[in-house]
């Protein structure tokens, strides 16, 4: 049978359709029919095996051969959404809703959202004009050297036992990670929660027990409980060396920074979980930017998107919860008690790459310093400059994208991180390293 | 440890101090759920939850967990390592 699209070639054009397999041509290219039967040369070599009478999306938001197979690539994966159908719908009004020739910019301000992202090849799903870019909502990724510092030398004083959460354990400060102070000598310890520190400390009754606390809304409430514990029960030999930060501040700063133009957000979940919708009211009465809060899933990544873009076409701009199933819109307000019981703001918090932000980051309370490490303990309070070669900074701030950074992928990988965004797997630069388009494209060659 | 995990609440085992042993895919461990006790309501065995450092975070249905689950099986490392430190979690 003659396969040939008289009126365009389907991978170069700018639509999502659904398409079915008629016949595999070879050399990668599948015959398929769109709902209008006409047959048309779809590049398919990413997707894996395709048999005649399966079903893709086929997508492609430009005319450049990698982006054409990008986007096949991303088609395997609508097949593991949770409504394969539905995800190819969502691309397709996507495509349908955005107006050419202008340029949309989104922010998604979770680690967790960055790494489906790049896992199920989302952004491959979506127009050239559509650009994801990742924000600063990964934890261990905005914590500063310096701390990381601060967190050895208190490790490393004699009889501390020191405990954080795996992802911080590799984490380079100026003077090397926690693994490598352990290495050394320091007793660090991996802990699943603040509570196993608690414990720790139980059963070291002449120990000095430390917790290295990081973390966003969604895990400084586990730290304020834990705290609550100690000092209800009377554990004096455990103390808690704070760096948890708040969501709201960076993004302010973001949405202040002159090299950044945002066009709306994706919101956090987990974060929502505790605070709610209520503290991103601010965007768009202040800023006239949509933001809606999403869930994890691909599908509620790609229905976000197409939230954000909703309410631009449509002149909008208000806080919209895609992933109400999961966050009330007050929040939680057992854990927002906790948090205002336990912690206090900081006036100024250091950020990587964003600098101190005023009243960006939390401290225990002065009903809780009796267990605030950083009063305990001579903390250096060390200042250190990111390394040069290291653009951690701009990846954070969205202006520039995980490989565009000059030492991605070459100097600084997942198993020898110079920066952080490549230490947590939902380090903008981790995710991309690992699922990402550079992977796929090595694939290719 | 960004990720929240699904688990399925068996009993409390220590009321004052919240802790409740939940099934996360087939790990027993205890968590601490207090952050549920809202508005004279707490959670009770057989709900589904999702955990965050030994944390409950919310209520979810059983829809919501299983699809949760599938999910972050798909994860491939980043959940079985997730895993791997809840094995390792004894919270008492």
């Amino acid at each position: 049978m003659s396969c040939t699209s008289d009126t365009h070639c389907i991978t170069c054009s700018d639509e999502g359709v659904s398409m079915r397999v008629i016949e595999l041509l070879g050399d990668g290219i599948a015959c398929c029919a769109g709902a209008d039967g006409a047959p048309a040369e779809v590049m398919v070599d990413l997707v894996g095996p395709v048999e005649p009478g399966d079903t893709l999306l086929v997508h492609a938001g430009g005319c450049s051969p990698n982006r054409g197979r990008g986007a096949a690539a991303a088609m395997k994966y609508v097949d593991e959404y949770r409504d394969a159908e539905l995800g190819r719908v969502l691309a397709g009004e996507i495509v349908a809703i955005v107006e050419p020739g202008r340029e949309y910019k989104i922010m998604e301000v979770c680690g967790g959202h960055t790494h489906t992202i790049y896992k199920y090849g989302v952004d491959d799903l979506l127009p050239a004009n559509v650009e994801l870019v990742h924000g600063p909502g990964c934890p261990v990724c905005v914590i500063p050297m310096g701390r990381v510092d601060d967190a050895i030398s208190v490790a490393h004083i004699p009889g501390v036992i020191f405990t954080c959460f795996g992802d911080m354990m590799r984490v380079p400060g100026g003077s090397g990670t926690l693994l490598e102070a352990k290495a050394r000598g320091a007793d660090v310890r991996m802990v699943y929660s603040p509570l196993d520190a608690l414990r720790i400390a139980r059963e070291n009754p002449d120990r000095e027990v430390v917790f290295f606390a990081v973390g966003f809304e969604t895990t400084a409430p586990s730290t304020a409980l834990t705290l609550k514990r100690a000092k209800a029960e009377g554990t004096p030999n455990f103390s808690c060396f704070s760096n948890h930060v708040t969501i709201v501040p960076p993004l302010r700063a973001l949405l202040e920074s002159p090299d950044l133009r945002l066009d709306g957000f994706v919101g956090p979940g987990h974060v929502s979980t505790v605070v709610g919708a209520r503290p991103f009211e601010f965007i768009p009465a202040d800023y006239g930017k949509p933001v809606v809060i999403s869930g994890f899933e691909p599908l509620d990544l790609l229905q976000s998107v197409y939230m954000v873009l909703r309410q631009l076409v449509e002149g909008r701009c208000e806080v919209e919860n895609q992933y109400a199933r999961v966050v009330p819109a007050d929040g939680n307000p057992a854990a927002l008690a906790v948090l205002e019981e336990v912690f206090e703001l900081r006036p100024h918090f250091e950020w990587r790459g964003l600098g101190f932000i005023s009243h960006s980051g939390l401290k225990l309370s002065a009903a809780y310093a009796e267990l605030d490490a950083e009063l305990r303990f001579e903390i250096p309070g060390v200042r250190v400059a990111d390394p040069k070669a290291c653009q951690c900074g701009e990846v954070l701030k969205g202006v520039i994208k995980p490989w565009e950074c000059k030492v991605f992928g070459t100097a600084c990988t997942p198993e020898r991180p110079i920066g952080t965004c490549m230490v947590s797997s939902e380090g903008a630069c981790a995710a991309y390293y690992n699922y990402g388009r550079f992977a796929r494209e090595r694939e290719v060659v | 440890m960004c990720l929240a995990i699904p688990g399925q609440l068996l009993e409390f085992v220590d009321e004052a101090n919240r802790l409740a042993r939940v099934d996360v895919a087939g790990v027993v461990r205890n968590v601490n759920v207090g952050l549920l006790d809202v508005d004279g309501e707490s959670a009770r065995a057989g709900d589904w939850v999702l955990i965050h450092v030994g944390f409950a975070l919310s209520k979810v249905d059983e829809e919501e967990a299983m699809a949760t689950l599938r999910m972050l099986q798909g994860m491939g490392a980043d959940y079985e390592a997730e895993l791997e430190e809840l094995k390792a979690s004894v919270i008492e």
